[in-house]
């Protein structure tokens, strides 16, 4: 299989790919919770975009292609199909704002990493993948919806229920001193 | 807990996904609404540990040496062609020179015309009045700008410890192909750099790496299927330097 993309010269699927490698793999790692799964999703995903490369249409988002190969791959394999627990239907009334926010609850967001990093594991894996999406990845709307194969109303409903979740356990954490 | 009209909108304006008049209209109501104040900032902090504690995992280099390896782009040389093209008639040979030396001269032209633009935008913008039309340091707030203005989405890197700074951006046009014009700060000299998507038929054929035009130094690269321009007239160290976190970013 060639990795060059006959359709724009000079331009090869590496080129495209290697840039990603690293948040690709921070993003396998979250998801899996696993170093050897996680590698192993990154090498599956790389294999199965290089061979898919041909067929992808350069006026769509290579970025949000490559995640969803992975995500993909990851829903299919023993554990993505273990972790990945189906979520309530979605609506528009989760959009509502969240809770209160009060000077306290300002102080708990600025919870150390470590603790962020806990809420995080903790997340039901729709939630993490979301916020990583959102947050890490900076992902549009437009993106995450391609990524995820889910409509836009969806992923503002979602990473509106996946914040208030993540505050939630945030302020467990925090012994429930401050009010979600 | 942030105001009952905008309290909905409240995530949406911070992932910078807020239509451009409500973005406008929110933006004039922050500053005069403490309810909405408070909780914009509770959020942005909230988004700022998430950012902070997803970068986690590294891959080891073997991996990356691993992957790398697997999808190189392998030599295009068929071994069955080579014998085919000794044997072609000389008239063949010097029909295919002819015509290798037409596309060459013609790419050349075409890369020197797409050079010469990008010059004459980064000249004209820092000769304007208003350089850029969003005026910030903040990566966070030049990036959400864009939204709406142009197609596609981009990331801009983290310039804390680096000689550079963030003056700005503008959007901006290249073979009626709209795009961002971002202005970067080093040592009193003004760097651009141009993103566009990698489709236009004046781009994409473009060889990635460094240029020396018009007196200016060049980088441009591929990557997420956008085409990034840096133009200055600083060091080619320095352009290197800036493209380097740029594509750290991307």
């Amino acid at each position: 299989m060639k990795g060059t993309d006959e359709r724009v010269p000079g331009v090869t699927f590496e080129d495209l790919a290697m840039p990603l490698f690293d948040q690709l793999y921070n993003f396998a790692r979250w998801l899996t919770q696993d170093t050897a799964e996680a590698e192993d999703l990154v090498q599956e995903t790389y294999a199965k975009a290089l061979r898919g490369f041909s067929s992808f249409q350069l006026d769509t988002n290579f970025r949000a292609w490559m995640y969803r190969i992975l995500r993909n791959s990851f829903l299919s394999s023993r554990t993505g199909l273990k972790t990945m627990v189906a979520i309530d239907e979605e609506t528009d009334e989760k959009l509502l704002p969240a809770e209160k926010t009060t000077p306290e609850s300002i102080l708990m967001e600025q919870a150390g990493r470590e603790q962020v990093q806990q809420a995080l594991t903790e997340l039901a894996v729709p939630f993490r993948e979301i916020l990583l999406l959102c947050e890490v990845e900076e992902m549009s709307y437009q993106e995450i919806s391609e990524t995820l194969g889910i409509p836009i109303g969806t992923v503002m409903s979602r990473l509106s229920r996946a914040r208030k979740a993540l505050r939630t356990l945030l302020s467990k954490d925090d012994g429930g001193r401050h009010g979600v | 807990m942030a105001c009952e009209q905008w309290g909905g909108k409240l995530d949406a304006y911070l992932d910078g996904e807020l239509e451009a008049a409500d973005a406008r209209a929110f933006a004039a109501h922050l500053p005069g609404c403490a309810a909405c104040a408070a909780d914009a900032l509770g959020r942005v902090q909230m988004k700022r540990s998430v950012e902070l504690a997803g970068k986690r995992y590294t891959a080891s280099a073997e991996l990356r040496s691993k992957v790398a390896k697997s999808i190189a782009a392998k030599p295009r040389r068929d071994a069955g062609w080579a014998w085919k093209l000794v044997a072609m008639p000389a008239l063949l040979v010097l029909v295919l020179s002819v015509g290798v030396n037409l596309y060459l001269r013609r790419e050349g032209s075409q890369r020197q015309r797409v050079y010469s633009e990008l010059a004459d935008l980064h000249v004209s913008a820092l000769a304007s009045a208003t350089p850029v039309d969003v005026i910030s340091t903040d990566r966070h707030t030049v990036k959400p700008w864009f939204q709406g203005k142009i197609p596609f989405s981009f990331n801009l890197p983290e310039l804390q410890g680096s000689e550079f700074t963030l003056l700005g951006g503008r959007v901006t046009y290249l073979a009626q192909t709209p795009g961002a014009h971002l202005i970067y700060q080093v040592r009193k000299h003004e760097v651009s750099v141009f993103i566009f998507q990698d489709r236009g038929e004046e781009t994409a054929s473009l060889p990635s790496g460094p240029v020396h035009a018009l007196s200016f130094n060049v980088e441009n690269w591929t990557q997420n299927g956008l085409r990034y321009f840096v133009v200055g007239d600083v060091s080619p160290d320095d352009i290197q330097a800036l493209s380097e976190l740029l594509r750290d970013a991307g």
